[in-house]
């Protein structure tokens, strides 16, 4: 990388006030880590069970620095053609058979037309090391990929640029800022943790999470957050086969609010537990050690 | 000693506790302690974690030995993680300096913490408590502060029924209200514990040598456990680290399979999408690979020896049910009894290994293991369980109470079926000693030592037909 580039925070403190400002309630940690990766120009990788906050705390890096987001979303199977660029041949035929009419034929006069920007088709990591506003780069999910784009990303997050044989390397003229996400269904290699800043996120205390949940439900008042968040803390600390996440904590406050609840009682409890748990096996198990029947 | 010494000797000391931080690690470290504000502890703590601790398995090791290289204070000056929040609220309980400490003070303050919640407050209150209580004088040389003194003299689970009642405020008893106020408490009771662990380890570690104390304090990463010898909330660690094993076994099969074996070319897709191209092929298209799906038997020891084992091999299966077309669990202690309809897909584990006692016909005798015993019955009622596309996995010590090991019979089986393995919760130097029969059946069926999760880990990564 070339000269240094303006960070985005002045300090962890600055982070955590500005990502509250849109709406994200960061705690000390996660504000540090994000200030670090900045501060040190190195990609976040952030791991933890579905639902506490990964993706969001992308978008809302994005929205407090006022980035562009560009998502990079994981699966199986995706590979370098949709991760990081593509030639567009169908236009490129397109193009040789229009040349062809034309009587401009010729190996040399091709290769200038039909390897040029143009006809690349740029991919979400191609296109945020181009861009030359400020860019948070989120890959998501980055643990569904198959270990082959891991060696990808290597490439692209170590050095910040891309290589591509027919037009020469593309350098970053701005650093994106990078978040990585992972469920942890599977380990991701070594190497690419080495080359990140780690970031565990986890279900969030008793009292962030009722702030949490009052930042996105107001209606939902204080007393009923604070029953709701008891009830599902109560809930994860059973032996279920997913607890409940932040995210079933705050539509569990919306269907409150929707029915018309004002406290969240036995009665409350059983007849919107599914809202919460999605087996019935946890069901079960819940209904029985919170008594609910 | 210079902050950049610290950092090498915690960074050594969290190698000798297994967590892997290599040099580019502690580069990125030292980079942190010139970016954060040192004063703030909490974001220092963050800040080498972020750097250091590229796990979760790592989290509590690392933790435990931050407190011991970056003590919050020394000596009795009780301060708290964040700058100048020491000041605040709490001065001694004590009827002064050098009188007895008063235990009633403390306790009914320690009520009102844990009543209200206030999470500093309360660790301000264990490094008091543990000032006032958790001393012994001891020679020169020998630990004087000790945890359990300090646990013992509050004694809050003696605090409960009355904090109960003030939680519940007349509500009644035995209901939903109950429950949440008991796991609020608990919850406050146990952090508790932790800070006055915490507190007392920093106490030790000014006395003694860190390292020493590093050593005995630092319990064995969770994958590392004796599945044997582990407590009951080690268990319920394992347990979660399990259930992942679970479901990344499943989606790197499911990998394997699309990835690894592309089918026949399908010609009539091929040429259709070639239509986009003026008729050049760009890209074939490919039949699906039908899925290659094996059938397993389990057949597990459940006796009261290997307990804590079973409870994870029958976990195992009933994850891996979705995986093999057919998976058959047979379960002995000293008979067998096939318990496949327990576990299936969306049973509660803990209710099926209840259901499993108390309907499965496992015991005939005395309730020891008899391997011979239960290796007939299963060959007798069972002849066509195990076939030649058969996996057979058997999960137990091999410890047959000196009764016949029944080779006969499970050569035979090794011999019907296409893989078997033997997964045995003993180390390996143990096997033959006492009653084991372990070499003799090793002779017979590989056997493979299985001691912790990462073993098993390690197994069902290689075991999983490709």
């Amino acid at each position: 990388m070339g000269g240094v580039q303006t960070p985005l925070f002045a300090s962890a403190a600055e982070v955590a006030q500005r990502l509250g400002a849109v709406g994200y309630l960061a705690d000390p940690a996660t504000a540090t880590t994000v200030f670090l990766a900045d501060r040190l120009g190195k990609p976040l990788l952030v791991e933890g069970p579905a639902g506490v906050g990964k993706t969001e705390l992308a978008k809302a890096v994005a929205a407090a620095t006022g980035s562009g987001l560009v998502r990079l979303q994981c699966y199986e199977g995706i590979d370098e053609a949709r991760a990081l660029y593509e030639w567009d041949y169908r236009k490129q035929l397109l193009r040789l058979q229009v040349d062809r009419d034309a009587g401009e034929t010729g190996w040399d006069v091709e290769r200038g037309h039909i390897f040029s920007e143009e006809f690349l088709l740029a991919r979400p990591l191609l296109d945020a090391i181009r861009r030359s506003e400020p860019t948070v780069l989120l890959v998501d999910e980055t643990d569904k990929a198959d270990v082959e784009v891991e060696g990808l990303l290597l490439e692209v997050l170590s050095d910040f640029q891309v290589t591509i044989p027919e037009l020469g390397t593309i350098v970053a003229e701005r650093r994106p800022f990078v978040v990585l996400t992972s469920n942890a269904t599977r380990e991701l290699t070594e190497a690419l943790k080495r080359r990140c800043l780690y970031l565990h996120l986890d279900y969030p205390d008793a009292e962030r999470e009722r702030a949490i949940v009052l930042e996105r439900v107001p209606e939902v008042g204080e007393r009923l957050a604070e029953q709701l968040v008891r009830t599902v803390r109560a809930l994860r600390a059973m032996e279920l086969k997913k607890s409940p996440s932040i995210a079933e904590s705050i539509d569990w406050a919306r269907t409150l609010v929707t029915l018309g609840l004002d406290t969240l009682d036995a009665d409350a409890v059983r007849t919107t537990l599914g809202v919460v748990l999605k087996h019935a096996s946890d069901a079960a198990r819940a209904t029985t050690e919170l008594k609910l029947s | 000693m210079g902050l950049l010494d610290t950092l090498e000797g915690f960074t050594a000391a969290l190698r000798r506790a297994g967590v892997p931080a290599g040099t580019s690690e502690v580069l990125d470290a030292a980079r942190v302690l010139g970016a954060v504000d040192l004063l703030d502890r909490a974001q220092l703590r963050a800040g080498l974690a972020a750097t250091l601790v590229k796990r979760p398995v790592h989290r509590a090791p690392f933790d435990l030995l931050f407190d011991l290289w970056f003590p919050p204070a020394v000596g009795d000056r009780a301060a708290g993680e964040d700058a100048g929040d020491a000041a605040d609220g709490v001065d001694p309980a004590g009827a002064g300096p050098a009188g007895e400490p008063d235990v009633d003070a403390l306790r009914s303050r320690l009520r009102d913490l844990l009543l209200s919640g206030d999470d500093a407050a309360l660790r301000r209150f264990a490094q008091l408590a543990v000032a006032e209580l958790g001393r012994l004088d001891a020679p020169p040389g020998r630990q004087s502060w000790f945890t359990y003194r300090v646990l013992r003299a509050l004694s809050a689970d003696t605090l409960l029924a009355s904090m109960l009642d003030a939680l519940l405020a007349g509500e009644p008893r035995g209901g939903l209200a109950e429950q949440l106020a008991r796991q609020q408490l608990a919850e406050r009771i146990a952090a508790l514990r932790a800070y006055v662990e915490a507190e007392v380890r920093r106490r030790v570690a000014e006395e003694r040598d860190r390292d020493q104390v590093a050593r005995t304090a630092l319990p064995p990463l969770a994958d590392q456990v004796d599945f044997l010898r582990a407590q009951r909330d080690e268990l319920a660690a394992m347990r979660r680290t399990v259930q992942p094993l679970a479901r990344r076994l499943a989606s790197r099969l499911a990998a394997r399979r699309r990835i690894g074996h592309r089918g026949r070319l399908d010609v009539r897709r091929t040429v259709r999408a070639s239509l986009g191209t003026g008729g050049v092929p760009l890209e074939t298209h490919h039949r699906p690979r039908r899925a290659h799906k094996p059938e397993l038997v389990v057949l597990c020891d459940v006796s009261g020896s290997v307990a804590g084992f079973a409870h994870f091999t029958l976990m195992l299966t009933a994850a891996l049910r979705e995986q093999f077309s057919r998976v058959r669990a047979f379960a002995f202690v000293d008979t067998t009894d096939e318990v496949t309809r327990l576990f299936g897909p969306g049973a509660d584990l803990a209710e099926s290994v209840r259901r499993m006692t108390r309907e499965a016909e496992l015991v005939t005798f005395d309730g020891h293991s008899d391997y011979g015993h239960a290796l007939t019955v299963f060959v007798d009622r069972w002849p066509d369980a195990v076939g030649p596309k058969t996996s057979l996995l058997i999960l137990g010590d091999a410890r047959t109470n000196f009764r016949d090991p029944g080779l006969a019979h499970l050569k035979g089986l090794v011999e019907r079926s296409r893989h078997a393995y033997w997964l045995n919760p003993e180390p390996r130097r143990e096997w033959g000693s006492g009653d084991s029969a372990a070499p003799r059946y090793a002779d017979v069926i590989e056997m493979v030592e299985c001691r912790n999760v990462a073993q098993l880990t390690d197994f069902v990564g290689r075991l999983l037909p490709v």
